[in-house]
């Protein structure tokens, strides 16, 4: 006996197996994602007043990424309808839109990390505070481009929104002056510590994506000529999970960058 | 048959082009809203959320056929929804609750 | 339906040739009958297997080594609690010889002792019954009891199987790192997880990872597969109580799993890249202020693991309940007592286990509203479960009771499993849970409901089942022996464990509770007093003995899949549900032709038949089939 619905839907149900089977991995998806956002929620309501980073994150390469994502989203959903309708030259065109896009995202997203990567900040042996971009470093000394403020100013550091045009300047310090140096990495504070968790595993789901959409859209191909039918579910089943993928940056976008 | 394939996959391109400016109107109110100083934070919060919401239901209800799936898949993620709100009210709702009447 | 009755070896006949040669034999060797294809080679029949029988063995026996090997590492803290600070007799050498310091003379070391309290409990939980209840007999059985071909997804089934062995050996590995396995309790609770200075925890993250990952795969198969695959004329109110339970464990597992992979992801973070997800700001440790960003909060984790924590706890129950059922009305040769009852309170179970969760956190300083609230769903949860336990119950009113050693183990389920019920009530009130949390009550609870609840109906399962898997019985009398000695010493393990948390002896103290006694601190007030200690040692020796009335059951296993008394035919039990009408062995595709089922699943003596029982798919001759 053959495994039944593969393909065709069962009756009663009017779904074929493979459907249902990514909506309730997104369904379980949902939740990790949700665990994650209510992780943030909480430590966000339990920081203290003040402390909590505003304009952090750079609202337009955001807004560039929400774009190219949701584009990607579109051109998967074309894909598919080019499938149902036959036409495997455009499918093929549309879903290498959705890879190059997918690439383009993690590139944005890569030059994000490293500009929180290079960014330091710096406790000074008398109390001050130097914060910037690492512009070079040797034994002596830290080049940074950015500002110096007093010890006690240290909230001025968090609400950068507030802060309208901060000049960065180039800032030396001397190696014997510094009693700490950090960059904006996971262990920073809470909030990079969520950002990188949170858009890191969003980039992983972008990558394991890609994986699967480029086995589709190459080697996977190949079940155009023997099972069509088959071949278009799976395209609609990874087309799926990759509308999914762009559900959650819609979510982390705004909660990250703009609130 | 390839004559409405053809028309088929025009018509499926405009209506996507039409969700793609809607999320793309939705991102922008949701920035605007963002830069703007409307009420306090929860306000602001509240009404950016909101949006988001409403550029989520976009691609859920367009472009993952969600208006148009089986009932099957709607139970299952209604009790997702619910079971999220669960873990997230409730933890909320734990972390803010102290004992009263402890102190002398 | 004539039953076929069938000769050993199996396959009665050749499966068409164009069907890929991947058969699903179970794990025993008798293969020699080529039918003019190709045999697959060893690795795809017995290893790569995508047969969901074959599956289903696979996890049977792995979690079985799983759950021998977390029993052992019980007994040598039980010989620390008994005798604190005295080298283990025998295996203390070796020990040393393996794990090196933290054994130092044969000695179980405070450190060591928290690594096999945590492992233990990981291990069982995670390894061994979970594995064996949900994933091991609901591979097997539920594609035949619906009369399915197999699973939807077959081939997410094997990476299900894969990555829970996979997991499991990132467990077990954990104990050989420098530092050895993790140390902070099965429920890993910050910031002790993140301030041992091994990397123990790492290690039992990841391996919670993979484990997290195969349930979600195998959640997944199992509820595409109950509800896409069903046989015709199998409506939902046709099911085995079996299947109803397997469907909402997946339900529970697919979404109660994933905010713990995430809460563990964010630990491994704080763990590897030394975020503070779950620190507090000022955190000291040894003395001296952490190297952190502080401002995490160490509740969040335990809302996020206590999420997962609870409904965990109705997926160790609710398959076991399912068998059960199962076995009883099979050997009532009756119908089971209130199936709606039993649906409607299942489903019931499921969706409530989501929102009692903070009952484990009625001391982390809960205000009252929000304990008021979980005190009150859990109470509520409690229905539904009597609701189970006494239809059980009640369906064996006016049976013709046959007792064989599955039916044994099943009857032995429902005390065991009610005094686990009912000491959980005043651990559901907040204002006595005060007293007896972190208790050996607590300890004596869950294990009443685990050990002599769930482990007993999964030993009625591998016994009832165990004919359709080889076409052999198991030794009747050694299973008979299995029951009586496990039950005994199960019992004298722990009911005095109950005795010993209502006096304070308090969980996870290596020493017994020597530190806290009358005759450590002679004039304290409210120590515990020698007997309480004592009871240690009373615990020891059943222990003991419970580990060696497992050596019967574990012989008779083995032996009588080459040499056990063969069946006379496919269903020996006389069982109406499906996974009974087929051949001995069921081959790769399970039926030949679709079966069409025409009758609910417990139609035992029915007036009029000729046979005290009839099959699902016999079809109603006087009327005609009920469809949906």
């Amino acid at each position: 006996m053959d495994i039944p619905y593969t393909i065709e839907a069962r009756p009663d149900t009017g779904l074929y197996n493979a459907k249902l089977g990514i909506w309730l991995f997104l369904a379980s998806e949902v939740m990790l994602f949700g665990g994650l956002f209510s992780a943030y929620v909480l430590l966000r309501v339990g920081a203290p007043e003040g402390f909590w980073p505003h304009g952090w994150l750079s609202v337009t390469l955001g807004t560039v990424n929400t774009l190219l994502l949701a584009l990607s989203a579109i051109t998967t959903l074309l894909a598919w309808v080019a499938c149902k309708v036959g036409e495997f030259r455009k499918f093929k065109f549309f879903h290498a839109c959705t890879l190059l896009l997918a690439l383009s995202f993690l590139c944005v997203k890569s030059y994000e990390y490293h500009d929180k990567w290079i960014h330091y900040e710096i406790h000074l042996k008398d109390g001050r505070i130097a914060d910037g971009h690492l512009v070079e470093q040797n034994d002596q000394e830290v080049v940074l481009d950015g500002r110096i403020i007093d010890g006690n100013q240290e909230q001025l550091l968090y609400d950068l929104r507030a802060q309208k045009n901060i000049p960065d300047n180039e800032v030396r310090l001397e190696r014997d002056n510094i009693l700490k140096m950090e960059n904006y990495g996971p262990r920073h504070n809470t909030f990079t510590a969520i950002y990188f968790t949170m858009t890191g595993l969003h980039a992983l789901h972008i990558m394991g994506g890609c994986v699967v959409i480029g086995y589709l859209w190459g080697p996977g191909s190949r079940m155009w000529k023997t099972d069509r039918q088959r071949f278009t579910n799976r395209i609609e089943v990874s087309g799926l999970f990759w509308h999914f993928v762009d559900l959650v940056w819609i979510f982390l976008f705004p909660v990250l960058y703009l609130t | 048959m390839s004559e409405s394939s053809a028309t088929d996959l025009k018509s499926s391109v405009r209506r996507c082009g039409l969700v793609f400016l809607a999320v793309a109107c939705t991102t922008a109110m949701m920035i605007s809203a963002s830069f703007s100083h409307i009420g306090g934070w929860p306000v602001k919060v509240a009404a950016i959320l909101a949006v988001a919401v409403v550029n989520a239901f976009l691609v859920a209800g367009f472009l993952m056929h969600l208006l148009t799936e089986k009932k099957m898949i709607f139970t299952v993620l209604l009790f997702t929804v619910i079971f999220f709100a669960g873990l997230l009210g409730l933890t909320l709702w734990a972390m803010q609750d102290f004992p009263v009447g402890t102190t002398h | 339906m004539e039953e076929n009755v069938q000769q050993f070896p199996p396959f009665r006949e050749p499966p068409a040739p164009e069907v890929h040669a991947e058969h699903g034999h179970p794990g025993h060797a008798e293969h020699e009958a080529h039918h003019g294809h190709h045999e697959p080679a060893f690795l795809s029949k017995y290893v790569f297997s995508t047969d969901h029988k074959v599956i289903g063995i696979q996890y049977g026996m792995v979690a079985l080594l799983f759950m021998l090997f977390g029993f052992s590492l019980m007994l040598l803290m039980r010989w620390q609690i008994a005798n604190p600070g005295k080298a283990v007799p025998f295996i203390g050498l070796l020990l040393e010889k393996v794990l090196g310091q933290p054994a130092a003379g044969g000695v179980i070391s405070p450190e060591l002792y928290n690594s096999f309290g945590a492992m233990h409990g990981t291990i069982m939980v995670f390894l061994g019954v979970v594995p064996l209840a949900f994933a091991a007999f609901g591979n097997y059985v539920v594609p035949l009891m619906i009369g399915a071909p197999d699973m939807t997804f077959p081939r997410v089934n094997m990476a299900s199987f894969h990555a829970f062995f996979l997991g499991g050996v990132v467990m077990l590995v954990s104990f050989f790192i420098p530092g050895g396995a993790a140390q902070a309790g099965w429920t890993s609770y910050s910031p002790l997880a993140t301030t041992i200075p091994t990397n123990g925890q790492a290690f039992w993250l990841v391996g919670m990872v993979l484990l997290i990952t195969s349930s979600l795969l195998g959640a997944v198969n199992f509820i595409a597969t109950i509800i896409q695959l069903r046989a015709p004329g199998m409506t939902w109110m046709r099911l085995p109580f079996f299947v109803w339970a397997q469907f909402v464990t997946a339900f529970i597992l697919l979404l109660a799993f994933p905010p713990l992979e995430a809460a563990g992801l964010l630990q491994l973070m704080d763990n590897v890249a030394h975020t503070s997800f779950f620190l507090p700001t000022g955190l000291a440790v040894g003395g001296r202020l952490a190297d952190i960003s502080g401002g995490g909060s160490p509740l969040l984790w335990q809302h996020l693991f206590w999420f997962l924590g609870h409904p965990e706890v109705y997926v160790l129950i609710l398959p076991a309940m399912g068998i059960v059922c199962e076995v009883i009305a099979n050997n009532t040769r009756k119908p089971i007592w209130g199936y709606k009852s039993l649906v409607y309170s299942v489903l019931f179970v499921g969706f409530l286990s989501f929102i009692v969760w903070a009952h484990h956190m009625y001391m982390t300083g809960m205000g009252q509203r929000i304990a008021t609230f979980f005190q009150a769903t859990t109470m509520i949860i409690s229905i539904p479960s009597v609701i189970i336990l006494t239809c059980l119950f009640i369906s064996l009113w006016g049976g013709s009771i046959r007792f064989n050693t599955p039916m044994l183990f099943a009857l032995g389920f429902l005390p065991m499993f009610g005094i686990g019920g009912l000491t959980g009530l005043p651990l559901g009130l907040a204002a006595s849970d005060l007293y007896l949390h972190d208790t050996y009550y607590i300890i004596a609870h869950f294990h009443y409901v685990v050990a002599p609840g769930t482990i007993f109906a999964l030993f009625a399962g591998i016994y009832f089942w165990f004919p359709k898997m080889t076409g052999r019985r198991m030794n009747e009398y050694w299973g008979r022996v299995h029951f009586w000695c496990s039950f005994t010493f199960m019992n004298i393990v722990f009911m005095p464990m109950f005795l010993q948390g209502i006096k304070g002896m308090l969980r996870r103290m290596s020493d017994g509770g020597a530190n806290y006694s009358a005759a450590r601190v002679p004039g304290a007030i409210d120590t515990l007093p020698d007997s309480i200690i004592q009871l240690n040692h009373t615990i020891l020796w059943a222990a003991i003995g419970l580990g060696l009335a497992q050596l019967p059951f574990i012989i008779n296993l083995f032996w009588s899949i080459k040499h056990g008394e063969k069946v006379n035919s496919d269903n020996p039990w006389g069982s109406t549900t499906l996974e009974w009408q087929t051949p001995t062995p069921p081959p790769h595709g399970n039926f030949k032709i679709e079966p069409q089922v025409a009758r609910g699943p417990y139609e035992y003596s029915v007036p009029g038949e000729s046979r005290d029982f009839s099959p699902q798919n016999e079809p109603v001759v006087k009327k005609a089939p009920v469809t949906h």
